[in-house]
């Protein structure tokens, strides 16, 4: 099995990192490269969080002040693909980066080179994506979700450039699963079941095996609109005998797994934080197991339900509500194990902990809405609403978001081998937490109410709620600067972190030290396996 | 010091949020509308937010109760146990329980949602980019009543020029009128990019597809006005395409539908006769700025380059008949779409004619309706 990799390990046994911009450009350290994908990701973070605040503003007061209706819709549009693609996704590559091989006692990625490059790859998709923001006739105007044929007959030119980023981040994101799965099923150290390991590397795994499942499927469909755009094919126009509803039948088969690749990586942050900080170890690893790759192989089977206004069959309006409603048997096994963990253990609230709580506790929100959008009929009245918009947004910033910002915390030490300040950490916290149920518990009363998702310009009933909401964007969105400097002080220095770093952590990156050494684990000698998952 | 800020933050935010909770007239939850299945919508709605109510104060009851006595603070040591297998059976079971119990009412629902059979009326609803236009289907054509239902909030009062009245940007010139107590089915298609057709007071909400013809009826039972929105991003005018529906007595409604066929016959005969230049220029002048300024601007300038200028080059200075054949046919791969089907012949020849007339466009040519028509009725 290693045979290949202790030859590696003699050659640059005693290598430090390179000196230079160069280290970066060449790195084939996991490391590295895992701190290039979170600063890049932060950096999108940020991007993408700037294009938030342009919509809150002028979403602020009813009429238009600010910007034009064909530039929001060009912001609603950047927002998300910058969000989903550039800064969720990067970031649990990063966090897989840095803590698949540590965590189970492998010296490196399995395919080092081609991590570089998977990385690499990005800044060059998003550079192309955010240029088209400087074209003439604009950025991508057509939603994150780029219905046909608004994104084909009556998209801006700009299309074809958001095309080919799409394609760049889908070979980015096969080669950087690729390199998961081939690490975690070939370098475990010896000894380590599968069983053994622990959730976040778990959670990874099958992660990586859905992203090698549908992101060829993206990849077809935007191939289709490229197709339909400039060579004549009719896939999405109606007019050649072609079927914009087709569009988002294949949309929506990468979509939905799109959703659970954004949220079972936070489970295992979250999975990993809550034990540590309740000084127990986590209820029901087994059944977390079993319920992540249920809610994986779900995912797969109910794409339509975001499709529940496009006149589908009855049959097929039946089938994919009852389907539907099925996953939330396995996400609230999630949910109850996370709280008998927490039951009876002796639990103290340093940043992570005050973040996964709030994770459990706002995605938890954000699924109970998802159980009511799965009600086929109720749908109706929700979907294209607020309310929808309130619902994964609950999913996806209190839940993926705090979980990575978590992560960063919990990790920090290690990576850095300095505490972080634990006073601003929870101001940071405290901000966040704010910030984001102000912006969006509100939406969804003004969904219910009736405002439509993705408009400019507002009915005057909808005012009050929606000014609430922009108030708490922009406290949520500075805040994040805030975070910027927590995570820079923390680097340049701060209280010596101990190898364990927290006192209730296991697993086997705690058992070297802080900060980790450019190389971990490059002999599989005396690993402890006991300590592998906690 | 960063207590006091962080303080005052909270103050300030927990006073807009009061300030805000006192005004009236505010609609926090779904409206029950006004048809039977709005209604049973509704109550599905209820039912499965108390069931959310009920599992969220359960897991957080137990979480917040773990938070304030299983704190290391108060000197507790941690329990040991960490799976039991009586207990995750029964977390499974449980929500499979109150899964089944609420698909049953919701299969109920759509199953009624979807009986759209033996409706008293059809109406034909199309969206545009961005507006409807409404036809009331009758096995006589002559009698078929069409029209096209767009934004009356004037743009001063989107641009904050002047105070927005009641109603903002839920207005329109033509309103969608029918029977109470009849059942209507629509019948939604599109003629470009998908829209969605979405009535709350009906629960009735239908994507508008190109190429296809998808049906959602209602049944209402109180006379009233009911508006609603597009629901599906349709570009940029997205927002400003709102819907009106009026629901009366049949006795007026009976009124209605004759005013509007006779109004349909008078039209038909206008075309046939011959119109001034400056008739034309007026109404020209009235067709542009319903339908063409959204895009080409008031001034004819455009926003290029996906809407082009029609001063001064291209054309509207060019031959007539290139001219007519755009507006009739639109042009394929850009948002200009076919008027054809949207504008009479009186209303393409006056707009034409308008065009090539307007804002130092000096054409000096005129187009009549009866020419239009032709074009219209030989070219299909």
């Amino acid at each position: 099995m290693s045979s290949v990799i202790e030859d590696h390990h003699h050659e640059d046994h005693h290598h430090g990192p390179a000196k230079g911009i160069m280290r970066w450009v060449f790195t084939t350290n996991h490391k590295d490269i895992g701190t290039l994908y979170l600063w890049f990701s932060f950096l999108m973070f940020l991007l993408g969080g700037s294009f938030a605040l342009v919509i809150r503003a002028e979403l602020f007061q009813p009429g238009l002040q600010i910007v034009e209706p064909e530039f929001f819709n060009q912001m609603t549009t950047m927002h998300g693909l910058i969000m989903v693609f550039g800064a969720v996704m990067p970031a649990f590559v990063g966090l897989a980066n840095w803590l698949v091989p540590m965590m189970i006692g492998a010296p490196d990625m399995a395919l080092p080179r081609m991590n570089n490059y998977s990385f690499w790859i990005l800044p060059f998709a998003f550079t192309m994506l955010a240029s088209t923001l400087l074209s003439e006739a604009g950025a991508p105007n057509f939603g994150w979700t780029f219905y046909a044929p608004l994104s084909t007959t009556y998209a801006p030119p700009s299309v074809t450039f958001f095309i080919f980023a799409v394609h760049l981040m889908g070979i980015s994101s096969i080669m950087g699963s690729i390199n998961v799965i081939v690490t975690i099923l070939n370098l475990r150290a010896p000894g380590m079941t599968l069983m053994q390991m622990p959730l976040f590397v778990w959670t990874w795994l099958i992660t990586a095996y859905l992203l090698i499942a549908v992101m060829p499927v993206l990849a077809g469909v935007v191939t289709m609109m490229l197709m339909d755009i400039h060579f004549g094919t009719a896939f999405f126009s109606a007019a050649g005998g072609g079927d914009p509803v087709l569009f988002q039948h294949v949309f929506w088969f990468f979509g939905h797994p799109e959703v659970y690749i954004m949220i079972l990586p936070a489970f295992g942050v979250v999975s990993a934080i809550i034990p540590t900080f309740t000084r127990k170890r986590l209820f029901g690893y087994a059944s977390m197991v079993y319920a992540t790759a249920s809610i994986a192989f779900l995912s797969f089977i109910v794409w339509a339900h975001h499709m529940f206004t496009v006149g589908m069959p009855l049959a097929g309006e039946l089938y994919f509500m009852y389907a539907t409603m099925l996953i939330a048997v396995p996400t609230g096994v999630k949910v109850f194990n996370w709280v008998a963990t927490m039951w009876q253990g002796a639990m103290t609230f340093e940043t992570p902990m005050l973040f996964a709580i709030a994770f459990v506790i706002l995605f938890t929100i954000g699924g109970l809405s998802g159980l009511m959008l799965a009600i086929a009929p109720a749908d109706f009245q929700y979907h294209d609403t607020y309310f929808v918009v309130a619902h994964f947004h609950y999913v996806l910033v209190p839940g993926s978001v705090f979980s990575i910002m978590a992560a960063v915390y919990y990790w920090l030490p290690k990576w850095t081998g300095n505490m972080y300040d634990e006073t601003l950490g929870k101001t940071h916290f405290w901000l966040s937490f704010v910030g984001i149920n102000i912006t969006f518990f509100p939406q969804h009363f003004i969904g219910l109410a009736g405002m439509p998702r993705r408009i400019p310009d507002y009915a005057l009933q909808f005012a009050d709620y929606n000014m609430i909401s922009s108030v708490g964007a922009f406290l949520f969105g500075f805040s994040q600067l805030f975070f910027m400097f927590i995570v820079i002080k923390c680097i340049r220095g701060g209280k010596p972190a101990t190898a364990q770093v927290w006192e209730g952590a296991h697993g086997l990156e705690w058992t070297v030290p802080s900060p980790a050494p450019y190389h971990t684990f490059t002999t599989p000698d005396g690993i402890d396996l006991k300590e592998a998952h906690g | 010091m960063k207590k006091a800020k962080q303080m005052n933050w909270l103050v300030a935010l927990s006073l807009l949020l009061s300030s805000s909770w006192v005004q009236a007239d505010w609609a926090v939850n779904m409206r029950e509308g006004v048809t039977a299945i709005s209604r049973d919508v509704y109550s599905l709605h209820m039912i499965i937010f108390w069931v959310c109510v009920v599992i969220g104060v359960l897991v957080f009851g137990v979480m917040i109760l773990s938070m304030l006595m299983h704190r290391k603070s108060l000197g507790v040591k941690p329990a040991d146990f960490h799976h039991s297998t009586k207990l995750e059976i029964v977390w499974t079971i449980i929500p499979v329980v109150i899964l089944v119990v609420m698909a049953i009412p919701s299969t109920t629902t759509l199953n009624a949602m979807y009986d759209a059979g033996d409706a008293d009326i059809d109406i034909e609803v199309r969206g545009l980019q961005w507006k409807w236009q409404y036809t009331y289907l009758n096995d006589d054509p002559e009698k078929e009543v069409k029209f096209i239902s767009s934004l009356l909030t004037p743009s001063e009062e989107i641009y904050n020029d002047a105070r927005k009245r009641e109603h903002y940007l839920l207005d329109v010139d033509n309103e969608v009128v029918i029977p109470i107590n009849k059942k209507i089915r629509f019948l939604v298609t599109s003629q470009d990019v998908i829209h969605a057709w979405w009535v709350p007071d009906f629960a009735v909400k239908r994507d508008a597809i190109p190429g296809f013809v998808h049906e959602a009826w209602t049944v209402v039972d109180e006379p009233g006005i009911y508006r609603g929105q597009c629901a599906e991003l349709c570009g940029k005018e997205h927002g400003f395409m709102p819907i009106v529906v009026r629901a009366v007595e049949q006795a007026e409604y009976d009124e209605w539908l004759a005013s509007k066929q006779e109004e349909a016959r008078e039209v038909f005969e206008t075309v046939g006769k011959e119109w001034t230049h400056d008739e034309l220029m007026e109404k020209g002048e009235d067709v542009y700025l319903r339908v063409c300024a959204v895009c080409h601007q008031v001034n004819g300038q455009g926003l290029p380059p996906a809407f082009p200028t029609l001063v001064g080059t291209g054309l509207a200075v060019g031959p007539m008949q290139e001219h007519v054949d755009i507006v009739l046919h639109g042009k394929a791969g850009t948002a200009m779409q076919s008027f054809s089907s949207q504008l009479n012949a009186a209303e393409i020849a006056a707009v034409v004619t308008y065009e090539r007339n307007a804002w130092g466009n000096d054409m000096g040519d005129m187009i009549q309706p009866s020419e239009i028509h032709e074009m219209m009725n030989g070219g299909q």
